[in-house]
């Protein structure tokens, strides 16, 4: 028992001062982002570079990007995920599964890249929310696809059998049996991608831009909360405490809808992706 | 019933059309970066990319060989912090911790895993590199990157353990316990070794996680090219390469950086399929369909 005092010890330390980095940089953006947060800040675009005034354009372009690419990754997720959840064929779902793994794993610069070839110069759409918003589509994808698969394959096979006895068609079995059961769960997914797409900065710079306007529609530049910070922290000498307090507006946020996520799951006991 | 199949069937395009796209995604991906970069790759060649003495695109230089040492370097530096603490974090919280104290530092894990790289970059820039700086130090370089990394892999690795060491079946541990090992002995003699597979799958993830990573390490590195001589001396990863000059870059400096892009994509390639080697991809993907271990 004697020798086992040490390693345990190690251990404890191990995870108590892992506990401890954490707490600390959590407190640190909270005791650094706290002051400049106000109704201004919230409501007033930035002036002096972002020096003074508040982050409301930025909160507008982002709200935008995301809308746009959850708005066209969950259809396309939905449909490929109802195909690899139905298990019929072996070859087609298992390469669409390794590729969207190998999709999930490039590094975010380099869809920033691909976005930017695709989006705003082989289609035209230049700095654009929309240029933004559908490089961020193709990046979530996989995960959408992972979590909807995933929660249609957790209904029971029973139900699937059941509707076939019946004679129910596929669609209608899909939308009237599998679908509303599986929802919670493709909520999860859902909010997941949203998360992720929050908190994305290196796709954005070179596809959705860093114009600090307020958009006027999706063809226009906007600048993302997390370029924002980006740009304060490096380029912007004596902006360090707006870019702490856009942390801590991004931060809060993510955690909110990450909450939501945890009370969702444990309502619905939906198993979360790690 | 006509009616019926039809709609079925019609559906049923929408669906494979659906995963056809999503799945042939990350070639478009890569035929596009490989397009952009053809210009480079044809006219100075991919040769020039390793051999080139210094990375001045402007004026047709574009060796790379340091900012892949720094890369390396800056991923190597994370990984020795990281793996050690984030396998002893998982191990912990695994086998050892009381259940209260398990599940309050798994929750705090997942809050870390939760946080944008900009914001451990902002934290890095405003709070780390000023500890390491001081006597002609600006703080920013090697050291600086490598520990924000290293906070950033903690999550997947004490994650990946933690799953790793509770899917060992608890038959292992039983028959441990009777054989009158303590908790120590049982995870070093059984449970770390039936875990190894799932353990250094999720080693392999966190390291193409920090080969990619951008913002944070972009933040805290200093930027300059240079191979990594000392852990405060400044370095320019791949990645911050491409974030940096992307704004301004064109024609063969654009279709260099594109190349830098498909360098970054081959190398987490690589490490996605040595990670599904050790069985990590299945672990990632759909896991109850594969029937995974329970």
């Amino acid at each position: 028992m004697n020798r086992e005092r040490i390693p345990y010890a190690l251990l404890w330390s191990i995870s108590m001062g892992v506990c401890a980095v954490l707490v600390w940089i959590v407190v640190d953006l909270c005791l650094r982002g706290i002051g400049p947060i106000s109704w201004e800040f919230f409501s007033q675009p930035p002036t002096q570079s972002g020096r003074e005034g508040g982050i409301a354009p930025m909160i507008v372009s982002t709200l935008w990007i995301v809308a746009v690419a959850t708005s066209v990754a969950l259809p396309l997720g939905f449909f490929s995920a109802v195909l690899l959840s139905n298990g019929n064929g072996r070859r087609f779902p298992s390469l669409v599964r390794s590729s969207l793994d190998m999709l999930n794993a490039v590094p975010s610069i380099v869809f920033g890249l691909f976005g930017n070839a695709l989006f705003c110069i082989a289609l035209g759409m230049g700095y654009s929310i929309l240029s933004g918003g559908l490089t961020l589509a193709c990046m979530i994808l996989p995960i959408l696809i992972r979590t909807m698969e995933q929660s249609l394959s957790a209904v029971p096979a029973d139900q699937r059998l059941a509707a076939s006895a019946l004679g129910l068609s596929k669609t209608t079995t899909l939308f009237r049996i599998l679908a509303p059961q599986a929802a919670p769960g493709m909520a999860v997914g859902l909010i997941l991608g949203v998360g992720r797409a929050l908190s994305e900065t290196a796709a954005l710079i070179f596809t959705a831009g860093y114009v600090t306007r307020f958009p006027g529609d999706v063809f226009d530049s906007g600048r993302a909360i997390s370029v924002h910070i980006f740009d304060l922290a490096m380029n912007v000498p004596g902006a360090d405490q707006r870019a702490y307090a856009s942390a801590l507006v991004l931060v809060v946020a993510l955690f909110a809808i990450n909450g939501g996520v945890r009370v969702a799951a444990r309502r619905f006991s939906v198993r979360l992706a790690a | 019933m006509m009616r019926r199949s039809s709609l079925d069937r019609a559906f049923l395009i929408v669906q494979r059309s659906s995963a056809l796209f999503a799945g042939s995604l990350v070639l478009l991906v890569l035929v596009f970066v490989f397009g952009e970069a053809q210009g480079a790759l044809s006219s100075p060649g991919l040769g020039a990319f390793f051999l080139d003495a210094g990375w001045h695109p402007k004026d047709g230089e574009f060796g790379l060989l340091p900012m892949l040492a720094a890369t390396l370097a800056t991923t190597l530096g994370a990984l020795l912090l990281a793996a050690p603490l984030g396998i002893g974090a998982g191990l912990f919280n695994a086998l050892i911790a009381p259940r209260p104290v398990a599940l309050m530092h798994r929750s705090l894990v997942e809050v870390l895993a939760g946080i944008p790289s900009v914001v451990y970059g902002l934290w890095g820039l405003v709070v780390l590199v000023p500890m390491i700086g001081g006597d002609g130090h600006s703080g920013q370089g090697l050291l600086a990157a490598s520990v924000v990394l290293a906070l950033m892999l903690l999550p997947t690795i004490t994650l990946s353990t933690e799953a790793a060491l509770l899917a060992v079946p608890r038959e292992l541990l039983q028959g441990g316990a009777a054989l009158g090992l303590g908790p120590l002995a049982r995870a070093r003699l059984i449970a770390l070794p039936a875990a190894r597979r799932g353990i250094i799958a999720g080693l392999v993830l966190a390291t193409g996680r920090a080969v990619g990573e951008t913002m944070a390490v972009l933040m805290v590195a200093g930027n300059v090219v240079a191979w990594p001589k000392g852990l405060r001396e400044p370095v320019r990863t791949l990645t911050g390469n491409i974030a940096l000059e992307m704004g301004y870059a064109t024609q063969d400096h654009r279709a260099a950086l594109f190349v830098v892009g498909l360098i970054l994509m081959l190398l987490v390639a690589l490490l996605v399929m040595l990670s599904s080697l050790f069985g990590g991809a299945a672990h990632s993907s759909a896991p109850s369909l594969r029937g995974s271990r329970t």
